[in-house]
């Protein structure tokens, strides 16, 4: 792996990230904790509690908590669960808040309602960060992520070459139905989807460097957000090419993106390396193969469904 | 056309199907003349190999004129008479450059499912099951042969079909199984099975220079072919202890080189032994009957060499792992890489060397292949091999 550039496949994993939100709570819940802590009495008398005798150990307490959210939302690792905590918290808040707004009149009763609108405020907040990061964490379950490689008996500048030059991937991807270039680094692709229904996007290269590596992302607005890297190694004592190719895939959540995961079954890798034997075909043999039982070569779907091994019926061409 | 399909278990019939097209630039079409039934043609009859099914058309040994060819065929020409070697090979891949046919990696469009048995994929074979390719076979009257440019070769007028035919399969198959054998000069040789391939395997050790060849059996018309034409001794398991014999014929060395040519169907001379593994086998606990196989690695010479021809399909049971590790044994295997001997074995046959056909018992027309399927799997008739004239 080239550690130098940024992947495109970083980039995708980045997409399905939550924002920063969880992480800027996380800083408001240590603030809280720490101010808690250090001066109980000026944060009662802020909130209008001040009168209350159980005031001080009540707001050390909701301090330690907040100090434990903290944690959790700035170095824990699930971000989703912490911000439900918030929530939580949140709720017992605004629950403590409640009785005290009941029995206070004046000044108090003004701050203590202040004090209600904020943190019913900051409810909102987590409530939402919550629910965005609940999503962020679904749409990377979605991810299909595969790194697949196949060893292809010519020079690394040819196999580049083939790859480059975009249209001819439809050769061999079985999804693929065109790939139309506009220019050096945009093109348009299409490929089958669910349904027998056609699905277009635009895409980019992203980095291209000569009998070496290619990588590409589609652009945004499409249906399913994908990068793909396919780098050529000469292997070792004259064995060919070792191409070895990344894909990711984003489908976003509903029913396109359920097809999607269908598309790709329980072993999305085995696609891709069925792809790769095609390309592995054309490079070496000039075609991809055919026999009787699978007459449009190796597809993962041919391959369980076969034909009898006769020759095929009279005007069916594939 | 008409073409043998597989219809179940025990039961081919010939039917008619489409007749095959050139799907590939560098097809060919083969009018065939003249087919055959192998050996493991018998383990498909039987519903041993996976991936069968029912209309499957049946045939790897077959030979003929060629009829229509593809854009990038050049070194063939319609009228051409070829024989075809069994294992479809483009000849570009690594493995078909390094002479290892057979397993070349591009002529399985099923590699994906060979890959989840076989760990990889190997070549695909005509009419071998989907498991390796799902090409439609050569019991046939036409044949569609892929990379054409690759495999038959061009037989001269001279060479009559019965000998040409058998460099499809069992001649080459034969012969590498001898020559897997490094042989020495003063080598005993011992072959388990007396069928086309074990006889060849037995003609071409001699034709390579052992000091004695021996052949073990149970039928006594094969054993008679193996003393008859090849000057081989040998060994009716069925009335002798095996391994007491070779030792004693080899004063207690055992042979140099053993050479499986029986596969995954093996009979044992004792009933309970047979019994054991025939059950495991219908119980699907064990995929073959490895009684040769067990039986080679016992008697081989310490240091010797295992070559295993015989065809196998999955997995074996009680694989006498102790013995062949501990007396340095080497195994060497293989689907024949056919298209590495086709020529050389044809100057054989031309210069009268060997002639490969008289392991021919049979001779039928096309349309009696289900006679000939059961006489060759029953040994009727003294049955060793059947060839199909088209």
């Amino acid at each position: 792996m080239d550690g130098t550039d940024p992947t495109v496949l970083d980039e995708l994993e980045r997409r399905c990230q939550g924002s920063g939100l969880p992480r800027l709570l996380g800083v408001v819940s240590l603030a809280l904790g720490v101010g808690g802590l250090l001066a109980p009495r000026a944060l009662a008398r802020l909130t209008g509690v001040d009168d209350a005798p159980q005031a001080n150990p009540v707001i050390r307490a909701v301090a330690a908590r907040e100090l434990g959210h903290a944690a959790g939302l700035l170095v824990g690792r699930r971000p989703v669960g912490w911000s439900w905590t918030r929530v939580v918290g949140d709720a017992g808040d605004l629950a403590l808040l409640g009785r005290a707004l009941a029995d206070r009149r004046g000044e108090r009763r003004r701050r203590v309602a202040i004090t209600t609108g904020v943190v019913a405020g900051i409810a909102a907040i987590d409530l939402l960060a919550a629910l965005r990061a609940g999503r962020a964490r679904r749409s990377r379950e979605r991810l299909i992520v595969m790194e697949v490689g196949v060893t292809v008996n010519r020079p690394a500048s040819e196999a580049y070459r083939f790859w480059r030059d975009l249209e001819n991937l439809p050769g061999f991807m079985a999804h693929l139905e065109s790939v139309r270039v506009d220019d050096l680094r945009r093109s348009r692709w299409t490929a089958r989807g669910p349904a027998g229904q056609s699905v277009s996007w635009d895409a980019e290269i992203v980095e291209d460097r000569p009998n070496e590596l290619i990588a590409w992302r589609s652009l945004p607005g499409a249906p399913v957000p994908n990068a793909g890297r396919v780098r050529f190694v000469p292997a070792p004592g004259d064995r060919g090419t070792e191409v070895r190719v990344e894909l990711g895939y984003a489908p976003p959540a509903g029913r396109l993106g359920r097809a999607v995961a269908k598309l790709f079954g329980e072993e999305p890798e085995q696609q891709v390396r069925d792809d790769l034997r095609r390309f592995k075909q054309v490079l070496e043999t000039g075609e991809v193969v055919r026999s009787d039982a699978s007459p449009e070569g190796i597809t993962l779907r041919q391959q369980f469904l076969q034909r009898p091994a006769q020759p095929l019926p009279a005007g069916r061409r594939d | 056309m008409k073409a043998t399909a597989w219809m179940g278990k025990d039961s081919v019939k010939v039917v008619d199907v489409p007749d095959p097209r050139i799907l590939n630039a560098r097809d060919a079409i083969v009018k065939i003349s003249t087919t055959a039934i192998c050996g493991s043609d018998l383990h498909l009859y039987h519903g041993y190999i996976p991936a069968l099914r029912k209309g499957d058309i049946l045939g790897h040994e077959f030979m003929g004129e060629v009829v229509e060819v593809g854009p990038e065929v050049d070194n063939l020409a319609v009228g051409d008479r070829v024989v075809v070697p069994f294992p479809i090979a483009c000849g570009n891949c690594v493995s078909c450059q390094q002479g290892r046919y057979s397993v070349c990696e591009n002529s399985n469009p099923n590699a994906g499912l060979a890959e989840k048995i076989m760990g990889h994929s190997p070549a695909g074979i005509f009419g071998y099951s989907h498991l390796l390719g799902g090409y439609a076979g050569g019991q046939a009257e036409y044949a569609r042969v892929p990379f054409a440019d690759v495999g038959p070769i061009k037989v001269p007028d001279e060479v009559p079909d019965d000998q040409a035919l058998m460099l499809a399969d069992v001649f080459p198959t034969g012969y590498m199984g001898a020559e897997m054998c490094d042989i020495t000069p003063g080598d005993v040789v011992a072959v388990w099975g007396a069928g086309p391939v074990g006889l060849l395997a037995a003609a071409s050790a001699r034709l390579l220079g052992a000091e004695r060849v021996i052949v073990i059996d149970r039928y006594p018309y094969r054993l008679r072919l193996a003393a008859e034409h090849v000057g081989a001794e040998t060994i009716n398991y069925a009335q002798l202890d095996v391994l007491d014999e070779l030792n004693q014929r080899t004063a207690g060395r055992g042979p140099d080189a053993c050479i499986d040519a029986v596969g995954l169907e093996g009979h044992h001379g004792n009933a309970a032994v047979y019994a054991y593994d025939r059950a495991k086998q219908a119980a699907r606990l064990e995929t073959e009957r490895p009684f040769a196989l067990r039986q080679a690695i016992l008697a081989c010479r310490s240091g010797g060499v295992v070559s295993v021809i015989g065809a196998y399909g999955g997995f074996v049971d009680k694989f006498p792992i102790g013995a062949f590790m501990n007396r340095s044994l080497t195994m060497r295997t293989g689907q024949c890489h056919v298209q590495r001997y086709t020529r050389p074995l044809l100057e054989h046959i031309v210069r009268g060397d060997l002639d490969p056909s008289f392991v021919v018992s049979h001779r039928m027309k096309l349309s009696d292949a289900a006679k000939g399927y059961r006489i060759f799997q029953k040994k009727q008739d003294d049955c060793t091999k059947v060839v199909l004239k088209v």
